[in-house]
């Protein structure tokens, strides 16, 4: 009985020392060409000067998940380690037909419908293991698409932070009050990865969600 | 409402709304939901279910669809979407916490209705807070 209780107290001190030394695991989410990679080289190129995956106007470019390990961000004199996760887009439908409007070959568009299936299963299982969450949605899209509502159900029953990124606010057709209006018990931040405008509100929302966990 | 369907995917001539009670799934464990949920989608209809899933289930919905695609003939995965009484926003902390306690009386929300088909029949659902539209592929 005593050794048991020893054996606990060592073990609460340790981990309660590691816990604060490791990186945090933050994802990117969201559906099809909402700006994940682009957010997530945005980052990247601003803290360590290379890029994280490329980015198409075709959806599902990303198809796998991928990993950019010890990405310091400093904001205001502050610093924070992040492992960063990049997901591909969760959609509830692939048809390759889809992919062949933007001149892809029948023969890629399967292979690339494939894959995609196959990343959002990926990106669905990857959703235990995350410490806080960037949800990426498009700003010119209808918010209130059932996926969004799905990826956050899921990270709120798994307590797992979450921001809100309104993403393509230099474009005309975009409407942050909507997203927000969307999604009120959540904070939302409207940024451009693209042009990176509005970036530095949203390194001060990672900061203060990071602090969550 | 109901029409002439065909039992093979990607070609419909019609198809059929079937509405189920969450009675019907109230008692069965995650992997008994989506397979009853799946056995009404893939014969051609739209199915309209009383209440929701829970999050995990809608996620895991989600990834067996997507592993099914290119498995089963002409099947090109689901449109869903979920009406809320309360839409996103549960209001005050009073109502949420009287929400809570129906939802776990009556074993789920049985405030929401649920929409589910596949995407050969249900071409798209556009949704906001007002309205919810169904568009269907010809």
């Amino acid at each position: 009985m005593a050794i048991k209780i020893f054996r606990n107290f060592f073990r609460g001190i340790f981990s309660g020392l590691f816990r604060g030394k490791r990186d945090v695991k933050l994802g990117f989410y969201g559906p099809p060409n909402s700006g994940k990679t682009s957010l997530a080289n945005r980052i990247c190129k601003d803290f360590t000067g290379e890029e994280m995956g490329t980015v198409s106007k075709v959806p599902h470019e990303t198809r796998n998940v991928q990993f950019k390990e010890k990405v310091e961000i400093s904001y205001k004199g502050k610093k924070m380690t992040f492992k960063m996760v990049d997901t591909p887009g969760i959609a509830t439908k692939i048809d390759y037909e889809d992919f062949l409007k933007y001149k892809v070959k029948k023969k890629d568009a399967k292979i690339r419908a494939k894959e995609a299936t196959q990343g959002i299963v990926e990106s669905i299982k990857w959703l235990d293991d995350m410490d806080v969450v960037v949800i990426v949605l498009d700003a010119t899209e209808n918010p209130y698409n059932q996926v969004n509502i799905t990826i956050i159900g899921n990270l709120v029953a798994r307590k797992i932070p979450i921001l809100i990124v309104a993403n393509k606010i230099d474009l005309k057709k975009s409407n942050i009050k909507q997203v927000e209006s969307a999604f009120p018990e959540y904070d939302v931040v409207g940024i451009s990865a693209k042009y990176g405008k509005n970036i530095e509100e949203f390194y001060e929302s990672i900061f203060k969600l990071s602090k969550k966990i | 409402m109901i029409k002439k369907k065909r039992g093979k995917l990607g070609k419909i001539k019609g198809f059929s709304i079937q509405f189920l009670p969450f009675s019907e799934i109230r008692d069965l464990d995650s992997t008994g939901r989506i397979k009853k949920i799946l056995n009404i989608v893939l014969g051609n209809n739209i199915l309209i279910l009383q209440g929701r899933l829970k999050a995990e289930e809608e996620a895991r919905l989600i990834g067996d669809t997507m592993a099914m695609i290119g498995h089963v003939k002409g099947f090109k995965g689901i449109e869903l979407a979920v009406i809320s009484g309360n839409g996103n926003n549960p209001g005050s902390f009073f109502n949420k916490m009287r929400q809570n306690l129906a939802n776990s009386l009556a074993k789920g929300d049985l405030g929401a209705v649920t929409i589910i088909g596949a995407a050969t029949i249900v071409k798209d659902i556009k949704k906001n807070p007002k309205k919810i539209e169904l568009l269907l592929n010809r």
